[in-house]
């Protein structure tokens, strides 16, 4: 309801939760040090060595850094194909 | 006595460290605690000016640890409060003049003879901030609720974690309650939430704070400043007390807003 009414009356986002979630997201990389470049060569490599023992569909995996108080967390979903002949 | 060391840092300048320093001094020697401050900022020296100090400098920092003076010669004492010092800092010189081990070695000496050494540190990651860290049995990060002071305080609070001086402390300087209100300012939640520290107080946004600058008078010596009142709960804070945090820096909820609402009619 409420992104129904923002969207009505074209009202943006406040810029205290732009800042938060922006400074959230800079955090997690001054933390780490790892760049978001870095973080897609890595997930590129984790793709390459995965694939070698199941199949997945490159595309759909998602490699993410959280953070929670004082942990950071590197997330990866990585979805696996289920072979045709196996479905039937 | 057995002093304790409280370093004030923050990463960023201009978020109001040197202001913090002053007024918990003067909090705290309104305490009757016997203060002692240090700038750390060697060659931007500015503690003095904001205490009011400024005409009263004969020795420095650089004095007592190059020997030139012993250490009571270059403190300063303040007439409005007879138990607080100042060691102001050289102004024509770099922060290589002083060394990390040089600061242990005099806020060692003074831990018998005062209550409390505040150390002012200056902005930046490097020497100056080394300097000001190494005494330190607490550290109090200074920031704005705004992003670049907010990711330098959180930088530097690694630093602090790293150096084993942590865990750190938050102050929040210049909340601008009806900004945050607005939603368009950092509330103290989300600051305290993106940097995962403890709060040890919140400063509003406050012109008695620069009006008190302007005149050499810290605002905490008035009675009359909600500024002066929060750094008063800080030191009262730093004593052990547990002080309730004023309403304009508890969060921007539903109930608080009611809460302030019938205040407000109530009065």
């Amino acid at each position: 309801m409420d992104s129904f009414l923002e969207k009505l009356f074209g009202k943006e986002k406040k810029s205290a939760s732009a800042a938060k979630e922006r400074l959230k997201f800079v955090l997690i990389h001054d933390r780490t040090d790892i760049t978001p470049g870095q973080l897609d060569s890595l997930k590129n490599e984790i793709i390459d060595v995965i694939s070698k023992y199941v199949k997945i569909e490159p595309n759909k995996v998602k490699i993410n850094m959280t953070q929670e108080g004082k942990e950071q967390r590197l997330i990866a979903d990585i979805p696996i194909l289920t072979a045709p002949n196996r479905r039937r | 006595m057995s002093a304790k060391v409280v370093t004030i840092s923050s990463g960023k300048g201009g978020v109001g460290k040197t202001t913090t320093t002053a007024n918990l001094a003067v909090a705290l020697a309104q305490e009757n605690q016997k203060v002692v401050c240090i700038d750390g900022d060697i060659g931007l020296r500015n503690l003095d000016v904001i205490l009011g100090l400024e005409n009263r400098i004969v020795y420095d920092l650089v004095d007592i640890v190059e020997g030139r003076c012993r250490i009571k010669q270059a403190m300063i004492r303040d007439k409005r409060l007879p138990e607080l010092f100042l060691i102001p800092s050289a102004q024509s010189r770099d922060k290589s003049a002083v060394s990390p081990s040089d600061m242990i070695r005099l806020c060692d000496e003074l831990r018998d003879e005062v209550d409390w050494i505040l150390v002012d540190s200056p902005a930046g990651i490097e020497r100056g901030f080394r300097n000001a860290l190494a005494p330190a049995d607490l550290v109090l990060v200074v920031t704005n609720p705004e992003v670049s002071s907010v990711r330098d305080a959180d930088r530097i609070i690694g630093l602090i974690e790293s150096e084993e001086k942590g865990p750190a402390q938050l102050i929040l300087n210049r909340v601008n309650p009806t900004l945050t209100k607005k939603g368009d300012m950092l509330s103290t939640e989300d600051v305290v939430d993106l940097l995962a520290i403890d709060l040890i107080g919140v400063i509003p946004e406050d012109e008695s704070v620069i009006v008190s600058s302007n005149r050499g008078q810290p605002v905490t010596l008035s009675n009359h400043s909600k500024a002066g009142v929060a750094f008063r709960n800080i030191a009262r804070r730093l004593l052990g007390e547990e002080v309730p945090f004023m309403s304009l820096e508890t969060g921007n909820n539903l109930l608080n807003r009611l809460a302030k609402m019938m205040k407000i009619r109530g009065d």
